[in-house]
């Protein structure tokens, strides 16, 4: 499969569907334009106006072409009706066996739990295999976009709402947020990473399959490396590195790098020292404790974080003072 | 009716008698007038001050998107300039960002392009102009009203552009709720307010048409006479005065439930965002056919005038109008397809919406085939009719791709969509718009134009055009979501080439307006029928005098080109004299 001048590279089993529809239609409007803009091109050289010639005359209507060009679009436009309909009820239809990932969406970032228990900021899936999302979100309409897989669903605030799908090959893509949600509605990007699934595949051996990402995820710390190496993996996973650098710049939030040990300057005037306490807190509830010059726009990981994690993470931020 | 030479009349009265420019001089004359000329002629300034506000907007986002990330100091000029004004500086606690001016800036481009330009664009500035003269009437039914309508759009104006400006408005001008109504820090009460009292406005126009169309059509202007233009404004009217009130309810709602906490869309309290959605759209889609039907109205006069054939199958043009206004009350799902409304309905907004493109259809090839053994003339009202044909054409295409379900899911909120209705608002609506200016410029003011600088504006604003928005067609298949500050690097050959076009664009209709402007400066008189049109705005002088006609006109078939013929002597068209002419 290719990439081609209207698509990226169709990567899902509905991407077909939609682009053999849409070029379809695309050569559908190529035709009635290149027709209507012929005619009129002839019509303006043809009869264009000479001094002292009169328009000549000729039929002021005429039912049956009238009749002709009304019922012969109305046919054209059944059949695009009825491909468009066999594709969505499709997309609505999701297999029995697919595997599910719920999907929180706030302002703004994604955040995707696995029913081992695993969550992670990217969207891990296998290959080949149906999944289905169930979404929902903590804030305002937002709407998850893979354009690769030519999905599409906004995710509501309290309901649920589906979408499913079955990627073709493994590889990296990107997912963007399609619904207008504020200030950073062109930043609440991520990835879906499609993990091999195919054992015969071995080129992409390299690669961690489906279920060994999803063992590395379900229990981030890991016996035989260092404390704050596991608070880095955290921090990935969770998409805290969305907002927070680890080299000292300045993104949405204060930087990891330097902080520990610091005082800093709160919203309001007061101060506090960058403790354990501190970090614990700001991870829980967020906006209690706001750092000057910054908005407070942090969602709380209440509930997502386990105290193990949150261990590890504080390992990650003395690690970073070290450095 | 003694005369036997009609042009000697119009003659005497376009270069001596009195006219409704002329008939009253001072401030108070236009402030206080009834005379539908003076007030659409108000209006028309006033939309098209709104355009070129709307359009600088317009430009200031697409330099901005020459980079993927920042392009131009947004926040600094910002911050700088709500230093200046020591309550802006009090509202916003925090700096703002780049991210937030620029989604100001797009919200704002959106409401004035949207409620201050396009809906009043066509009916309340050229309709209002020519609707009672086409009509063979002095005025609209209720001048009160009419004058009403207008101060309404000022006050609305002034709500709307100051609430967004005080206090940096940043929802886009769908207001969507929850974000609209509990989250953002912006005022929405005061915006909303101000779409409220436009649409109030919206709504006397549409009133006043109506009424005029049903009771003071002269004898023998019987329903089939009317020329197009006046059964698009009719069913634009239809339109206006049944959807707005929804617009009214659903903002009063809003403010309502910031006001008072009521739960109606807040989900933490039982409410149902979606349903917003269908409130808002119940209103927003009838009023994509408040913006286009009266464009398509100045099409169907233009292609007939300048190709001096009548048009071709008037009835199916008159009826496709009043289908698509009655249709386009039955699609505004096709708003929400991704949006978690229930799969059946979903369907059944799919279907209906493929019916509103056959009347649009039937309107293209109508107008084809009135072009057919023709005597075309490319003047700058042809060329921009010509433009508008072939760029609603596109318009209306694209829309088959976002009618059918499978394609929509994935070009939902893409700049695809951003595509698509600007070929539609801004290739349909501003163009015909603009042909209609052209059109219509020498009755309102007097004066004539220079032809090949408005013809080189058609063809700038064409070209400019295609080169802005196909790019966005490309860009938003292959993903490019919209309102998008920042933007993923893939994507920036298109975006570059948009902006290219964009700056171009505003090139083309700064050169048009400076053709109008100029136009009223080297005076150069228009005769009272320059263009050959047989509707009955030509009969009376240019300007025309305060009451229209001096008596009652004698009204036959509207696309009779026959009975107006070329006079070379003095470079316009006059009646055929009466021994040639058939007598009624």
């Amino acid at each position: 499969m290719h990439d081609s001048l209207f698509f990226q590279v169709p990567n899902s089993t509905f991407a077909p569907t939609v682009d053999g529809l849409y070029y379809f239609i695309f050569w559908i409007s190529v035709f009635f334009l290149t027709l209507i803009t012929s005619l009129m091109i002839i019509f303006v050289v043809k009869y264009r106006r000479v001094e002292g010639v009169e328009a000549q005359p000729s039929p002021g209507h005429n039912t049956l072409l009238e009749l002709g060009w009304s019922i012969l679009p109305a046919f054209l436009v059944l059949i695009i009706f009825g491909w468009g309909f066999a594709g969505y009820v499709d997309m609505r239809s999701p297999p029995e066996e697919a595997y599910e990932i719920n999907v929180t969406a706030s302002m703004w970032q994604w955040n995707f739990r696995y029913p081992t228990g695993a969550v992670s900021g990217e969207l891990h899936i296998p290959a080949q295999k149906p999944v289905k999302l169930i979404m929902q979100s903590k804030d305002v309409i937002h709407s998850l976009f893979i354009p690769a897989f030519r999905v599409k669903q906004d995710v509501v605030p309290g309901r649920y709402t589906g979408v499913w799908f079955e990627a073709l090959e493994p590889g990296t893509f990107d997912i963007l947020c399609a619904e207008y949600c504020g200030q950073q509605h062109s930043d609440m990007l991520s990835k879906v990473v499609v993990h091999n699934n195919d054992p015969s595949k071995t080129d992409l051996n390299d690669d961690p399959n489906f279920e060994t990402w999803l063992e590395d995820a379900s229990d981030p710390i890991k016996d035989n490396e260092p404390l704050y190496e596991s608070g880095k993996r955290i921090t990935e996973m969770l998409g805290c590195v969305n907002c927070h650098s680890s080299d000292g710049s300045k993104k949405v939030g204060p930087s990891f790098k330097g902080s520990f040990g610091t005082t800093r300057n709160l919203q309001g005037g007061k101060t506090v020292t960058v403790d354990e306490n501190y970090i614990r807190q700001s991870i829980l509830d967020p906006n209690s404790q706001v750092a000057q010059g910054f908005d407070p726009k942090m969602p709380s990981f209440k509930g997502t974080i386990k105290d193990e994690w949150i261990d590890a993470v504080i390992a990650y931020f003395k690690h970073l003072k070290k450095e | 009716m003694a005369t036997a030479a009609m042009p000697a009349q119009h003659e005497s009265e376009s270069h001596g008698g009195e006219n409704f420019l002329t008939c009253s001089k001072g401030f108070k004359s236009w402030a206080f007038t009834l005379d539908h000329k003076r007030i659409g002629l108000m209006y028309l300034i006033a939309t098209m001050s709104s355009m070129f506000l709307g359009g600088a907007l317009a430009l200031i986002l697409r330099a901005e998107h020459l980079t993927p990330g920042a392009t131009l100091p947004l926040a600094k000029v910002q911050n700088f300039l709500g230093s200046l004004i020591p309550s802006w500086s009090a509202i916003e606690a925090t700096p703002l960002t780049n991210h937030d001016v620029y989604n100001q800036l797009f919200t704002l481009h959106g409401a004035i392009m949207v409620f201050l330009f396009i809906i009043p664009s066509i009916p309340a500035a050229l309709g209002n102009f020519v609707l009672p003269i086409m009509l063979g009437a002095k005025d609209v039914a209720f001048p009160r009203m009419n004058l009403g309508s207008f101060y309404l759009w000022i006050v609305g104006f002034i709500f709307l552009v100051t609430a967004i400006l005080t206090t940096g408005l940043d929802t886009g001008w769908t207001f969507y709720t929850p974000y609209s109504t509990n989250t953002t820090q912006t005022s929405v009460i005061a915006a909303t307010l101000g779409a409220f009292i436009l649409g109030f406005s919206s709504i006397f126009t549409g009133l006043n048409f109506i009424v005029t169309i049903h009771t003071m059509r002269p004898p023998g202007m019987t329903w089939f006479r009317m020329p197009l233009f006046l059964w698009a404004l009719y069913a634009t009217a239809i339109i206006q005065v049944l959807a707005t009130p929804v617009l009214g309810i659903t903002l009063l709602m809003i403010a309502a439930e910031r006001l008072l906490g009521l739960g109606i869309f807040d989900p933490s309290m039982g409410g149902d965002p979606v349903l917003y959605q269908h409130f808002f759209w119940f209103y927003s889609h009838p009023a994509v056919y408040i913006m286009i039907l009266p464009a398509m109205g100045i099409a169907s006069e233009l292609f007939s005038t300048f190709s001096r054939k009548p048009i071709f199958g008037y009835r199916f043009i008159a009826f496709s109008s009043m289908a698509i206004a009655l249709l386009g009350f039955l699609v505004w799902g096709h708003h929400m397809f991704t949006s978690g409304q229930s799969e059946l309905l979903t369907i059944i907004f799919s279907v209906l919406t493929f019916s509103v493109s056959i009347p649009s259809a039937i309107k293209v090839f109508n107008w084809l085939a009135t072009m057919y053994k023709g005597s075309i003339n490319l003047a700058t009202p042809m060329c921009y009719a010509l433009s508008f044909m072939f760029l609603f054409t596109i318009g209306g295409l694209t829309g088959l791709f976002l009618g059918a379900l499978a394609t929509d899911i994935h070009l939902h909120d893409t700049y695809f969509i951003v595509a698509h209705f600007h070929y539609t608002m801004m290739g349909g609506t501003l163009i015909a718009f603009m042909g209609g200016v052209f059109y219509w410029w020498p009755k309102m003011t007097g004066y004539m134009y220079n032809e090949f600088w408005g013809q080189v504006s058609a063809l700038i604003v064409f070209v400019a055009f295609n080169l802005t928005f196909i790019p966005q067609f490309v860009m938003g298949s292959r993903g490019m979501p919209r309102r998008y500050y920042n933007y993923l690097p893939e994507f920036q050959v298109y975006h570059v080439l948009s902006t290219i076009g964009a700056f171009m664009l505003g090139l083309g209709l700064a050169l048009a307006a400076v053709v109008l402007i100029v136009s009223l400066f080297t005076k150069r008189k228009a005769p009272a029928n320059p263009w050959g049109g047989a509707t009955l705005e030509w009969q009376c002088s240019s300007p025309p005098p305060l009451a229209n006609f001096e008596e009652t006109p004698v009204v036959g078939n509207p696309y009779d080109m026959q009975s107006v013929v070329w006079d070379a002597e003095n470079e316009c068209f006059v009646n055929r004299k009466k021994e040639e002419a058939p007598q009624s």
